[in-house]
């Protein structure tokens, strides 16, 4: 397969703006500033390309439902990456930041957009570094800034540095930040197309969406839609990690074989290991286990496999560790990160985590793994934002996949305490 | 009136059969890390004129409030440049940055609370974060943490804490030391770290992310 986000991603200089030109950068913004924004809206339309961010929403539609008129509009480009797992967009910052830069100015001109933001997590300061330089660059050649290469199109550019909260990824939670404030979401609807950054329409893609676009208007939508399959076109940087012998981002067309990126790219499991489960999507996707491997990796058929596509993290976890582990470091992430605005992600995390620490200290009984799964359904879909879901979603699919084994964590850790045997226990329903 | 007492109906009347633990404010739950002051009036808008501020500073903040329609968006950047300047968001270096951006101390202090990267207590001048997520933990990054945090248990100028994940998993496990991601790392790398930091060198050189060649053997051409 022909790499289109990657292609000689490695060549030295080609977050310079003279290395990117040489091999043909800019061309399709030159291209798209010959259209009128209706014709390159259909390009993106005709493409059918699907946010790669985590919701999978088609981007296209996306820019359609932004108000017409003469109001200021606003484009923010995601690139807080904060999805455990998910690196592919500091790779695509970092080595190749004219490529988003060009697709931002193309998807402002589409949706007749003046100001631009990309929000980059604090962590990434290298990579903000590189992403400043070019816009720097870019401002100069006359690429952003005032009447784009002669046109009626004005945009400018601001990139904005996060401080290292994971919940600032959600859309409206990085708005609030952007805005100054703490990143707490907020109640939708209004979603941010009508009402966003400082109250205006917004636009707010993933930085790998926005990068594809310059490929889309240089091959065409049509073209483009026939790459992947029917309702996942395309190509995705997917990033493996975890326990695999060649961890990294690979580009792989939509619909490959999940077993081919996994043993294939990444190499499978360290040699005598086996995949015990594996997250499609991110850590916040319901995990997969090894009975899943075949499924293609595609929006679709990881929906019908009963997790998500999500951001493209797949983290591949073998035999060697107990799942509890899993589930506990899960748990505590997302306590962590709760911004505590809704009550059932506030206390649901944190309850998860006193619950799991009772199954690793022995007073558990089976009983304690029915209460918390009734308390992960109790956050699904009961809260403004998704982050209380991305826990309760895995946590809820390990109680369900690996309960045979929790069980077994729960007799043998009470055995340890001295905690008395199952039998003797007689269980009182709390809730 | 008689003296006896009315009859309790309720649980919660019965005086408390046990002690509950109770932390130092008096409360069961953790709650403020510092009690709030009723004594004090409220801060207000630090006088411009009564506040100094280093002048690098002001430039920078001032700079960043030009970048945004709304002087507020500037909040984080110019916390940034405060911490940069005085080590830590200190009082003094919130007081400054409300000055220069026309906004309370209260307003300031409550996004350098929620940001992870700001910090409200005093740190050393370098920062390591090691990431204990999921994918680095995997792969032993809980050790490492140990590990690190023991090399520098005695440096003052260092400051070690185990962060969420910094979106490095293909170097697992892994850290960002002073901004500079490094990794895959062993247990041994701890003591490196410390002692390349010690003497203003460039960080494990052979092990920075920047220098990482992409992992998908199609990317070459």
């Amino acid at each position: 397969m022909k790499k289109i986000l990657f292609d000689r991603i490695d060549e030295p200089g080609l977050n310079t703006m003279a290395v990117y030109e040489r091999r043909g950068g800019y061309a399709s913004l030159r291209k798209a500033m010959t259209m009128s924004r209706q014709e390159v809206l259909d390009e993106l339309l005709a493409s059918s390309i699907r946010g790669r961010g985590g919701a999978g929403f088609p981007m296209g539609r996306k820019v359609s439902f932004l108000p017409k008129g003469d109001m200021d509009k606003y484009l923010v480009c995601n690139a807080d990456e904060s999805e455990p797992g998910t690196f592919k967009d500091r790779e695509l910052m970092q080595k190749s930041p004219h490529m988003l830069i060009e697709g931002i100015v193309i998807a402002s001109y589409a949706g007749g957009i003046d100001r631009a933001f990309i929000y980059i997590r604090g962590e990434y300061s290298y990579q903000a570094d590189i992403l400043d330089a070019a816009i720097e660059e870019a401002r100069a050649a006359g690429y952003v800034g005032e009447r784009i290469l002669g046109s009626e199109h004005t945009l400018s550019l601001v990139l904005h540095r996060g401080a290292g909260a994971y919940i600032c990824g959600e859309e409206t939670g990085l708005l609030d930040s952007l805005e100054g404030k703490r990143g707490n979401p907020r109640l939708k609807p209004p979603f941010p197309a009508i009402e966003g950054l400082y109250d205006g329409p917004t636009l707010i893609n993933n930085v790998e969406t926005l990068a594809t676009i310059p490929h889309i208007i240089a091959m065409g939508g049509a073209e483009y839609a026939k790459i992947g399959t029917e309702t996942s076109t395309g190509t995705k940087l997917v990033s493996v990690s975890g326990d695999v012998k060649r961890p990294g981002n690979y580009e792989i067309e939509l619909g490959t074989p999940s077993r081919e990126i996994i043993y294939g790219l990444a190499g499978g499991p360290p040699d005598g290991r086996k995949v015990k489960l594996w997250f499609p999507g991110g850590s916040s996707a319901p995990v997969l286990t090894a009975d899943d491997l075949d499924t293609p990796y595609d929006f679709d058929s990881m929906a019908k496999a009963g997790s998500m596509l999500g951001s493209g993290a797949i983290i591949v976890v073998d035999d060697s560790h107990p799942v509890l582990d899993v589930a506990m470091k899960l748990a505590k992430f997302y306590a962590h990160e709760s911004c505590g605005k809704c009550v059932p992600c506030r206390e649901g995390t944190n309850w998860t985590v006193k619950m799991l620490q009772r199954i690793e200290s022995g007073e558990a009984t089976p009983m304690d793994l029915d209460i918390m799964a009734s308390v992960q359904e109790q956050i699904i879909g009961n809260c403004l934002c998704v982050l209380g879901d991305a826990m309760a979603m895995p946590i809820g699919s390990i109680i369900e996949k690996y309960r045979p084994e929790l069980e077994a964590h729960i007799e043998a850790a009470r055995e340890r305490a001295g905690t008395g045997a199952l039998e003797d226990v007689i269980a009182i329903p709390v809730y | 009136m008689s003296a006896t007492p009315a009859p309790r109906h309720n649980d919660w009347d019965r005086p408390q059969a046990q002690a509950v633990p109770r932390f130092e404010h008096g409360s069961r739950v953790p709650g403020w890390d510092d009690a709030v002051d009723l004594t004090k009036d409220p801060a207000v808008v630090p006088d411009p004129a009564r506040t100094a501020v280093p002048a690098r500073l002001r430039q920078e903040i001032e700079a960043a409030m030009s970048r945004y329609p709304d002087r507020h968006s500037a909040s984080i950047p110019a916390l940034h440049a405060a911490q940069e300047e005085h080590g830590w968001c200190s009082p003094e270096a919130i007081d400054q940055v409300a000055a220069v951006m026309r906004v309370t101390p209260a307003y300031l202090t409550s996004v350098a609370t929620f940001y992870d990267m700001l910090v409200t207590e005093p740190k050393g001048r370098n920062d390591v974060f090691v990431c204990t997520n999921i994918s680095c933990s995997l792969l032993g990054a809980d050790d490492l943490y140990e590990a690190m945090s023991a090399a520098a248990a005695d440096e003052d100028d260092i400051t070690v804490r185990s962060f969420e994940c910094l979106g490095a998993c293909d170097i697992a496990p892994m850290a960002s030391v002073n901004g500079q991601y490094v990794g895959p790392l062993e247990l041994a790398d701890a003591e490196r770290i410390v002692a390349d930091l010690l003497a203003g060198r460039e960080v494990l050189a052979e092990k920075q992310l920047r220098y990482r060649p992409c992992a998908d053997p199609g990317a070459a051409g």
